[in-house]
């Protein structure tokens, strides 16, 4: 069987449980797609290629003893974020550069016990901060449709290595945006749950009241498999819901008669790209003739959602990353230090990226003496307003609730590297839609409705009251079959390399680019090395 | 209430960063002091907003204070826990005098 990287995971699950293909053959070809294409995606901050060959072994062997599980022999990448034990795991700063966790997250070890094979990690915007994944202490990642474009962010390497071939599936996270809008740039689907349906323990925490892990698939049938392994209670999150999970895998059905899908008016606003408004009100209208019943709702508060979030995310996130200090793990600042402050201040002043070290300080003034009633409270008394939107939406005061909630996940396709890295308020711009939900607590997936004219890739946004993840997957199932686009996979102008020279001057130092080519080198050597012979 | 724009100075900036633990150059202070006035002038818009009845909301979650069962659980070894810090003396982590 070719191009076996190119599988969704439940065909290779279908063909792992005929027999038809190994985990290994199927992890080897995923691991190759990475050698062939990695250079130019940069998706992987940290490659884990012996120890994928081994869990990839270990999987045939559990199978050929008669053994299943979800994932079993299932390769996928994980974001930089999510601690994992005995592998690197940066949040694409330089303050965690070569930090070791001592453990794995919780997400890690539900998907290691379902069987899932862990590829490596792949790039983000410093600790989660942006839309483009130019945040990265790294490197960028570029889209694979369109190498001189952004993946979005900050789960950007996440939805490359999906998009790419470099993983089956991966797993972002999303705190305003960081899963759904790279999984729409990129063109495959992404899962934001309810806050607290999935544990953050392990996370790298950037605002605790808005992190989410979620997964980022080629179809929406992938999403429920990965989610169903996710998600659940988890005695060392306390903020974890002990409800049920529902079995997601049974909601898929294509039968959408009667749904009710609200479409807000503030999200066909100014400011939306006329291909993407027209794409996804193709959607929508496919929805009609699926048998769905659109529903014109208004959801007032959505243009203050960016100030909300921009406040109550960076408040949350100064508070968190106090703990990189330079003491416990990490870097620390070179030279002698009178006192311990100067060692605090010297070396977050220094490890941290222009990005992080602006939310710091807004949070900081967010919070401080003076400012905390007109800004901080301020924030969390709008953020009600705009969950409340939702709830009038959903539970309908005159009877005119809908069931879900619909309208563009990003308002732009994907835009060039560097275009939007000047000003960072039209970077915070391109989360425009994926805010509110956030701050609402509520679930939402993206999933791809399109292509505009220049070929790249648009996503459709349902968002469904808290817990109702079955009722959007299902939705979002329905539509994928109808319409077709997630067969189709990113086409790469690989026979020309990409002129780093272009870019690197503005954005990023000689030093980046060196660790790019010496980390392809490196990869090949170790993949070389790991698969032997035999495929040569 | 704030005013309609927001102009934050060079000290207010540095007072900031100083509250933060960051140590901050000249130009980079000068940065922060435009870009940090422009997303605040942003958040203006809230204050536009009567949200004197509205209570805050610092957590979505319909839940209270979670509680367990106070059982022993296994803890990270120190040498783990030392692993990642970058001096170490005695089971320590070593730090410059606080003062």
């Amino acid at each position: 069987m070719s191009d076996l990287y190119n599988l969704t995971i439940h065909e290779a699950m279908d063909a792992l449980r005929r027999g038809d293909i190994t985990s290994v053959a199927l992890t080897q070809a995923v691991l190759e797609r990475v050698l062939a294409v990695d250079n130019d995606i940069c998706a992987y901050l940290t490659l884990t290629p012996e120890a994928a060959l081994e869990q990839a072994e270990a999987a045939d062997a559990a199978r050929a003893a008669g053994k299943d599980a979800p994932l079993l022999g299932i390769p996928i990448a994980l974001k930089d974020n999510i601690s994992t034990q005995g592998i690197e795991t940066t949040a694409g700063s330089k303050i965690l550069d070569g930090y070791v966790p001592p453990f794995d997250a919780t997400i890690v070890r539900k998907l290691k016990a379902a069987g899932a094979v862990v590829l490596g990690k792949t790039n983000l915007d410093e600790f989660a901060m942006g839309s483009s994944t130019e945040n990265s202490a790294f490197f960028p990642t570029r889209n694979p449709w369109d190498v001189t474009r952004v993946p979005g962010g900050s789960s950007g390497g996440s939805a490359a290595a999906v998009a790419a071939g470099e993983a089956l599936a991966a797993v972002g996270t999303d705190t305003g945006g960081s899963v759904r809008q790279p999984a729409a740039l990129c063109g495959v689907v992404g899962v934001r749950p309810t806050y607290g349906r999935c544990s953050r323990y392990g996370l790298v925490a950037f605002a605790s009241s808005l992190d989410q892990p979620g997964p980022l698939t080629r179809d929406v049938t992938d999403a429920a498999l990965m989610l169903q392994v996710m998600a659940g209670h988890d005695p060392q999150d306390g903020t974890t819901r002990p409800d049920p999970v529902p079995d997601y895998l049974a909601a898929l059905s294509p039968d959408v008669k009667g749904l009710r899908i609200g479409v807000p008016r503030e999200y066909f606003a100014e400011g939306l790209q006329p291909a993407v408004e027209r794409l996804v009100r193709e959607a929508l209208q496919m929805f009609v003739e699926l048998g769905a019943e659109l529903v014109d709702i208004h959801l007032p508060h959505t243009d203050y959602a960016l100030s909300t979030y921009y406040l109550v995310a960076p408040a949350e996130a100064s508070a968190n990353l106090a703990r990189f200090d330079g003491v416990r793990y990490g870097y620390r600042a070179e030279g002698h230090f009178e006192t311990i402050g100067d060692l605090y201040a010297q070396t977050r002043g220094a490890g941290f990226g222009p990005e992080v070290l602006r939310r710091i300080m807004l949070g900081t003034y967010a919070l401080s003496a003076g400012y905390y009633d007109a800004y901080y409270l301020k924030a969390q008394k709008v953020r009600t307003l705009i969950k409340s939107d939702f709830d009038a939406a959903f539970a309908g005061t005159a009877g005119c609730g809908v069931d879900l909630i619909a309208g563009p996940t990003s308002p732009v396709t994907a835009f060039r590297l560097g275009e939007r890295t000047a000003d960072p308020l039209q970077m915070y711009l391109a989360d425009i839609f994926t805010l509110s939900q956030a701050l609402a607590g509520i679930p939402a997936i993206s999933v791809p409705c399109g292509f505009d004219a220049d070929g790249l890739p648009v996503g459709l946004q349902l968002a469904a009251p808290a817990l109702q993840e079955a009722r959007m997957l299902h939705a979002a199932f329905a539509y994928e079959q109808a319409a077709g686009w997630h067969k189709r996979r990113a086409e790469m102008l690989l026979q020309k390399p990409f002129d780093y020279t272009k870019w690197q001057s503005s954005l990023w130092s000689d030093k980046s680019i060196e660790k790019i080519s010496h980390m392809a080198m490196q990869n090949r050597a170790v993949i070389d090395n790991a698969i032997g012979e035999d495929l040569h | 209430m704030i005013a309609a724009t927001t102009k934050l100075t060079r000290e207010e900036v540095a007072h900031i960063a100083a509250l933060a633990h960051i140590a901050l150059g000249e130009a980079e202070l000068a940065l922060y002091q435009e870009q940090l006035s422009a997303i605040l002038d942003h958040a203006v818009q809230l204050q536009a907003l009567d949200t004197d009845a509205i209570p805050p909301t610092a957590s979505v979650l319909p839940l209270r204070t979670v509680l367990r069962e106070d059982e022993t659980a296994s803890t990270l070894p120190v040498a783990d826990a030392l692993a990642n810090a970058p001096a170490v003396r005695d089971n320590c982590f070593v730090v410059p005098p606080v003062r």
